[in-house]
C-alpha cells in the first residue's frame, strides 16, 4: 500500500481502509495499486483549475465518506419498479457491489453481460487488455479512486459481427443507507468489429440521503461497430456524483450517446471520446434538468485524431430555482485529422432569476480542411408562449412544464428506448413548483 | 342576435390600460349580452388587440382604471388560466408554435384543464381522440394535424383553423377572435367563418377584432364598434361596417372630433 499521505480529511477517509484487497490476479492488483498511488498524489481539483472553474467541490470535500464494506440487502420489488421492459440483460449493482440475485446475466457467445469476476474467467485476455486503459487515473483523482477500489464491474462484451437485439441495462442502485458511503460503479463495454449494441446506464437512489458516487465507464468501440449509450443520472437530491465516461472509437465506428442529469446536489460527467481510426461518427447529446441548489456539470472532450471524423452534439440545460448548470464542450482536431466535420450546439433555459448557466465551447483545430461549427444560447421561457397556454386554461406550473418539455424534447426524443422516453417526458411534465 | 332580456356576459366600463409607460386604452366601455356578435374595427395601432389580450390576461398589459365584469365576477382579479376556465377564449392573431408537443397532447391538456375546473370528467387519450375527431370536422382540418407539433410548420390558415378547433373544444362563453381573418385565403376564410357561425349560440357571445370588413361578409355582427386611439368612437349596426369599407375611417374620426369639440 502507498505511503504517500492523503491531502485532505476527505481523501483520508476515502483512502482510510485497505481499498480493494488482493484480487488474486496480478495485473488487476497492479492496476489498483497504481491507481491508489495516483489517488494519493493527484490533488483534488479546485476552482483555480481551469477545468473546474465553475464547479466548486467544497460542499463535497467538507464531508467524509466511508468505503462500502458489505453489500446492502435490496428487495426484488425495489428493482422491479426500476427496470425497463425488454432488456437483453440486466446487471444490478447495489452501492457499487454486484448483486447476482437481482441481475439477469447474459452469458451467450454473441452478447455477454456479467460481473467482472465472471468476465475475467471467461475473457481473461480481453478484460486485461481493456480494463482501466481508457479511464484517466493518472490525471483524474476520481478515476483513480474508482480504479483503486475496483472489485465489481459490469462487463459487456459483444462479439465480432454480433448484434445485441435488445438493450443491456446496467442498474446502479444507491441504497442511501446510514453511514455516508462512497460508491464506485464501474462499467466496461467492448464491442467487437462490426457489432452493434445499446447500453443503458441508470443511476438510481432508493432513499434520499447523502452519499458520494464516482462512477467510471469505459467503452471500446471496434472497427465499424455501433454502440448506442444512454446514461441516466437520477441520484438522490443530496448526493454527489463525479463520474467519467471514456470512449475509444476504432475506424468507421459509430458511438451515439445521450446523457441525462436529473439528480444529485453536485454532479459532473467528463465524457471523453477519442477517434483512433478514420471515418468515426460520434453523436453525443445531453440534457441537464435541475432545480433547488443543484449543480450539474458536463465536460465533453472529443479528440479527432484521424481524418473524416464526424461529430454531432446537442446539449441542453434547464436550470430552475438556484440551480447552476455548466457545460464545457471541447473539440480537438489534430493535425492530419482532415475533413473532420464537427457541429456542437448548447442551449440553456433559465427558469428563475437566481439560476445560472455557464457554457464554454472550446475548439482547438490543427488541421486546415475541416468543418467545425458551434453555437450557444441561453434564454428564458417566452412570456407569449406561457400566455398562450394559460389562456387555454393550463395553470402556470403546467404551462411552464409543457414549454420546458418542448425545450428538452429534441434530446429526449432521441433516446432509443421508448420506456425511457415516456419516463423522461413524465418527469418533465409533472415537475412541481420549487420553492424560490 | 340582440335580445334585450338576455343576460350580460361581459361588462367593460371606463377601462384604461397601459404597457410599460405607454397608455394604450383610454376609457373603453362595452356591454356584451348572450347571443350577440360584436365586431371591433379600427386602423392598426388603435388598441384593438391590446383590448383583446388584456381581457384574456396577458401579463404585459396593466389595467389602470375602470372595471371588467365577466359573468358577475371581477375579471381583472382573475388569473389568466382562471379566465379561460370561466369561459373566456382568445383566438390568437399569431398562434404560438410549440415544438416537441403534439397538437393532440396540447388540445387534451387544455380540454381537461377546462373540464376539471368546471367540475366535469377529464378524458383519457382514447376518449379524447373520439371527441377531437368529431370536432375537427367543424374546421375541415386533416386529422394528421393532431399528430404534428402544436402549430409548428402550420400555414397561416392552418393555425387559424387550429384556433377555431380549440374554441370548438373549449366551448367558451365569450370568444374574442383577434384578427382571425388575417392571412387567410378565401377558402380558409369561409371555413373559419363557418366554424365560428356553427359555434355561435343564444347562450354565448362572440367578439370579432378585425381590421377589414371582409370577415363580416361571412359572420354577421349585431354591433360594430370603431376603435381609435384607445377609445370606442362610434358604435353602430352591421351597416356601419359596410360604410367603413367604402369610406374608410377618417370620417368617423372627424365626426368624433366635432362631437367632442361641441361638448
Amino acid at each position: 500500500m502507498s505511503t504517500v499521505a492523503a491531502q485532505s480529511p476527505f481523501m483520508k477517509t476515502l483512502l482510510g481502509g485497505e481499498p480493494a484487497g488482493a484480487s488474486g490476479t496480478a495485473w488487476l492488483d497492479r492496476l489498483r495499486a497504481g491507481a491508489l498511488e495516483r489517488a494519493n498524489s493527484v490533488p483534488l481539483p479546485t476552482t483555480r483549475d481551469e477545468a473546474w472553474r465553475f464547479t466548486d467541490l467544497a460542499p463535497l470535500t467538507r464531508l467524509s465518506f466511508q468505503p462500502v464494506v458489505e453489500a446492502a440487502d435490496v428487495a426484488q420489488d425495489d428493482v422491479r419498479d426500476r427496470c425497463f421492459p425488454d432488456s437483453h440483460a440486466r446487471l444490478v449493482f447495489v452501492d457499487g457491489v454486484w448483486s447476482s440475485e437481482l441481475s439477469q446475466v447474459s452469458a451467450g457467445d454473441g452478447v455477454a453481460a456479467m460481473n467482472l469476476r465472471e468476465a475475467m474467467a471467461k475473457y481473461p485476455a480481453l478484460v486485461e487488455q481493456h480494463l482501466g486503459k481508457l479511464a484517466r487515473s493518472d490525471s483524474n483523482v476520481f478515476d483513480a479512486l474508482n480504479t483503486a477500489y475496483l472489485r465489481h464491474a459490469a462487463v459487456i462484451v459483444v462479439a465480432d459481427e454480433c448484434s445485441a437485439p435488445r438493450p443491456v441495462h446496467v442498474l446502479q442502485l444507491a441504497t442511501g443507507r446510514p453511514g455516508a458511503h462512497a460508491l464506485y460503479p464501474r462499467v466496461l463495454v467492448v464491442a467487437g468489429s462490426r457489432s452493434r449494441c445499446t447500453v443503458i446506464e441508470d443511476f438510481v437512489a432508493l432513499a434520499e440521503s447523502v452519499y458520494f458516487s464516482a462512477p467510471v465507464t469505459e467503452i471500446v468501440v471496434g472497427p465499424q461497430a455501433a454502440v448506442s449509450h444512454v446514461r441516466l443520472q437520477r441520484e438522490a437530491p443530496d448526493a454527489f456524483q463525479i463520474g467519467s465516461c471514456n470512449v475509444s472509437q476504432d475506424r468507421a465506428s459509430s458511438y451515439q450517446s445521450i446523457h441525462v442529469a436529473l439528480g444529485a446536489r453536485i454532479s459532473r460527467l467528463e465524457l471523453n471520446v477519442t477517434h483512433t481510426g478514420v471515418g468515426c461518427e460520434t453523436r453525443i447529446d445531453g440534457l441537464a434538468l435541475i432545480g433547488r441548489r443543484q449543480l450539474a456539470d458536463t465536460h465533453s472532450f472529443v479528440d479527432h485524431a484521424h481524418p473524416e471524423g464526424k461529430l454531432r452534439q446537442v446539449h441542453k440545460c434547464v436550470a430552475g430555482a438556484g440551480a447552476h448548470a455548466v457545460f464545457n464542450g471541447k473539440i480537438l482536431v489534430r493535425e492530419g485529422a482532415q475533413r473532420t466535420d464537427a457541429g456542437q450546439s448548447c442551449r440553456g433555459l433559465l427558469l428563475s432569476d437566481r439560476a445560472h448557466i455557464d457554457v464554454k465551447p472550446q475548439l482547438e483545430i490543427f488541421a486546415d480542411d475541416v468543418k467545425c461549427a458551434h453555437g450557444a444560447a441561453i434564454g428564458q421561457l417566452d412570456p407569449d408562449e406561457l400566455f398562450y397556454l394559460q389562456s387555454r386554461g393550463l395553470a402556470h406550473e403546467r404551462a411552464r412544464n409543457l414549454l420546458t418539455y418542448a425545450f428538452a424534447a429534441e434530446v429526449i426524443e432521441r433516446v432509443p428506448v421508448a420506456a425511457i422516453r415516456t419516463r423522461l417526458a413524465h418527469t418533465v411534465l409533472e415537475r412541481t413548483q420549487e420553492p424560490a | 342576435m340582440i335580445r334585450a332580456d338576455s343576460p350580460v356576459l361581459l361588462d367593460v366600463r371606463g377601462l384604461e390600460a397601459s404597457i410599460g409607460d405607454a397608455k394604450i386604452l383610454k376609457g373603453i366601455s362595452l356591454c356584451v349580452r348572450a347571443g350577440e356578435v360584436h365586431a371591433i374595427m379600427g386602423p392598426n395601432g388603435s388598441g384593438k388587440s391590446t383590448f383583446a389580450k388584456l381581457l384574456a390576461g396577458h401579463p404585459a398589459y396593466t389595467a389602470i382604471a375602470g372595471t371588467v365584469t365577466f359573468r358577475g365576477n371581477d375579471l381583472l382579479e382573475m388569473a389568466t388560466e382562471a379566465r379561460a376556465q370561466a369561459g373566456l377564449f382568445l383566438g390568437f392573431q399569431y398562434p404560438v408554435e410549440i415544438p416537441g408537443v403534439s397538437n393532440a397532447q396540447f388540445l387534451r391538456l387544455a380540454y381537461n384543464s377546462i373540464q376539471s375546473a368546471r367540475g366535469r370528467e377529464e378524458l383519457d387519450p382514447l376518449e379524447f381522440d373520439d371527441l377531437v375527431r368529431e370536432k375537427i370536422k367543424v374546421v375541415e382540418m386533416d386529422p394528421s394535424f393532431l399528430d404534428r407539433n402544436v402549430n409548428e410548420g402550420f400555414s397561416g390558415g392552418e393555425k387559424k383553423r387550429n384556433e377555431i378547433l380549440q374554441m370548438a373544444l373549449l366551448e367558451p362563453v365569450v370568444a374574442l377572435l383577434d384578427e382571425t381573418d388575417s392571412g387567410l385565403d378565401i377558402d380558409a376564410l369561409r371555413v373559419v367563418a363557418n366554424g365560428v357561425n356553427g359555434l355561435a349560440s343564444p347562450d354565448n357571445a362572440i367578439i370579432l377584432v378585425t381590421h377589414y370588413q371582409r370577415l363580416l361578409n361571412y359572420i354577421t355582427p349585431d354591433y360594430v364598434h370603431v376603435m381609435q386611439d384607445g377609445q370606442i368612437i362610434k358604435t353602430g349596426g352591421r351597416e356601419l361596417a359596410l360604410e367603413l369599407e367604402s369610406r374608410g375611417y377618417d370620417w368617423v374620426r372627424a365626426e368624433f372630433e366635432r362631437a367632442r369639440a361641441a361638448a
